[in-house]
């Protein structure tokens, strides 16, 4: 299993390839769109490479209740679960 | 004669023999090739293994979150776009947004990013196609995409007629400013095309040249040999231009340097053959007549061709011929390039990449040489050097010539100030 600090920092490493934050800055408390400007076709984007990345499922309705780093990391540990 | 008067005011590209205009212009007067074997993984499947790459890859001009947003045709198209706003010093010039149109162009689309998702598509399942895929691959991705840096709120188009696409946008953009539409439009052509499916096609059309991809022996760079008897298809090679066209009226206010004036364009159609040209090429003789005609072009004063010549047998003969039709005895003052013997053939970047060099050379005066020309074919009746060559002083016209599958046939004809 890995720990909520290594999702955190792979899909940093994610968001950083799609979108060109700094992954330093893709932390728990930050929101997608209003902290990192990540806009809904990127989010598209970090979503279908996380579900890759991280062998899970993310629907599309559920892709709108990911609004912070924290959210994402947290459905992503449930899912692996 | 059309009363707005339509100057060239800026200049970008980005091509197989330089990074930019200034670059490829000394390449080009050099007589240096662009062309050479490829390196990609794929190449080993396919009959043909020569091309031009971008002798500058755009991954190291542009922004890497911006460029993955971008089909690689519109990453060269971005490329020359900002060489060509920044040329024609634009930037706070105080242009209005709806006085701003584009008119740039591709051959084919965004093929590499259609392949490449359909390979996705095929491997990883649908979920994994890139959401981005429609509007980076869309034909006119280019043309928005630039509309969108510079904020161009006229007209923004993104004309299609295969290798004719690059100077018919241009011809289209010349309209656009006469008709009162726009006062400055950024235009061009581009083209990412070598990928197995379109070079495997173009090959199996025998289109390509398959010289110097098997061990036969020979340079890569000697392959592109308009006009020689030993011809046997083009090369593809890959890069966008972009010229910044400007009312005349709107560019001396504003104290713009004015490169060349646009005397005249011409299109027309053959209806002949979906890829063959009319062998006594008729069409491209309209179109070529109409821009020195819109001009009122004393055809005494045409000094220079920039020809379309790709080294395909049939095509090269046809436009020798046009420029027979057209120039009667003064063709014998002119001096006729084909610039595709050290780019390779740019599809719907090559028109514009080509009236980049045509500008150039009027405002140089100096013509650009054909290399590999070793052995003319006696059907070819053309002043045709094979190093540089001067052109002479006083008011002089120069044309761009561009033929595409389909039939269309677009010429150019560019004056000097």
């Amino acid at each position: 299993m890995a720990t909520t600090e290594e999702i955190r920092a792979d899909l940093a490493d994610i968001v950083n390839e799609v979108a060109g934050v700094d992954a330093d800055d893709v932390q728990l408390d930050k929101s997608f769109v209003d902290d990192l400007d990540v806009d809904s076709l990127s989010m598209v984007e970090v979503v279908v490479a996380a579900e890759e990345k991280f062998g899970v499922t993310i629907p599309d309705d559920e892709v709108k209740n990911l609004k912070t780093v924290g959210d994402a990391v947290a459905f992503i540990e449930r899912s692996q679960g | 004669m059309p009363s707005t008067r339509v100057v060239v005011t800026g200049l970008g590209a980005t091509s197989p023999v330089g990074g930019d205009v200034a670059s490829t212009w000394q390449a080009l007067l050099a007589g240096t090739s662009g062309i050479g074997y490829l390196d990609d993984e794929w190449v080993d499947t396919l009959p043909v293994r020569i091309g031009g790459r971008v002798a500058v890859d755009p991954s190291e001009v542009l922004e890497r979150v911006k460029a993955r947003r971008w089909d690689r045709s519109t990453q060269f198209a971005m490329v020359a776009a900002d060489q060509a706003w920044a040329d024609a010093g634009l930037e706070g010039s105080g242009l209005e947004p709806e006085r701003l149109g584009v008119a740039l162009a591709s051959g084919i689309g965004g093929v590499t990013t259609l392949l490449a998702n359909y390979d996705t598509l095929l491997e990883k399942g649908a979920r994994r196609v890139s959401p981005l895929a429609v509007p980076m691959l869309m034909p006119n991705a280019p043309a928005a995409n630039v509309s969108l840096a510079y904020g161009a709120r006229a007209a923004v188009h993104a004309p299609t007629s295969a290798c004719a696409s690059g100077n018919e946008a241009i011809a289209m953009a010349i309209d656009l400013i006469r008709l009162g539409r726009a006062d400055v439009v950024l235009a061009g052509g581009t083209e990412a095309a070598i990928h197995p499916l379109p070079m495997a096609a173009f090959a199996n059309m025998m289109a390509l040249s398959k010289t110097a991809s098997s061990d036969d022996g020979r340079d890569p760079a000697s392959v592109s040999r308009p006009w020689d008897v030993a011809r046997d298809g083009f090369v593809l090679g890959e890069g966008g231009a972009v010229l910044v066209l400007e009312s005349e009226e709107h560019a001396r206010a504003r104290g713009a340097t004015i490169y060349a004036e646009v005397r005249g364009a011409g299109i027309s159609n053959d209806a002949h053959d979906i890829a063959q040209p009319d062998p006594e090429g008729r069409g491209g003789t309209r179109a070529i007549k109409m821009a020195l005609r819109e001009g009122d072009v004393d055809p005494a004063t045409v000094v220079h061709v920039n020809a379309h010549a790709t080294s395909t047998p049939k095509g090269d003969i046809a436009e020798g011929l046009m420029l027979h039709a057209v120039l009667g005895e003064h063709v014998d003052r002119c001096v006729v390039t084909s610039t595709k013997s050290m780019t390779g053939h740019l599809l719907g970047g090559a028109g514009a990449l080509e009236a980049v060099a045509t500008v150039k050379a009027l405002h140089d005066r100096v013509s650009p040489p054909t290399i590999n020309l070793d052995d003319k074919d006696p059907e070819v009746d053309l002043d045709i050097p094979t190093s540089k060559r001067d052109l002479p002083e006083g008011d002089i016209v120069a044309l761009n010539n561009s033929f595409g599958f389909g039939g269309a046939n677009v010429a150019v004809a560019f004056g000097s100030v």
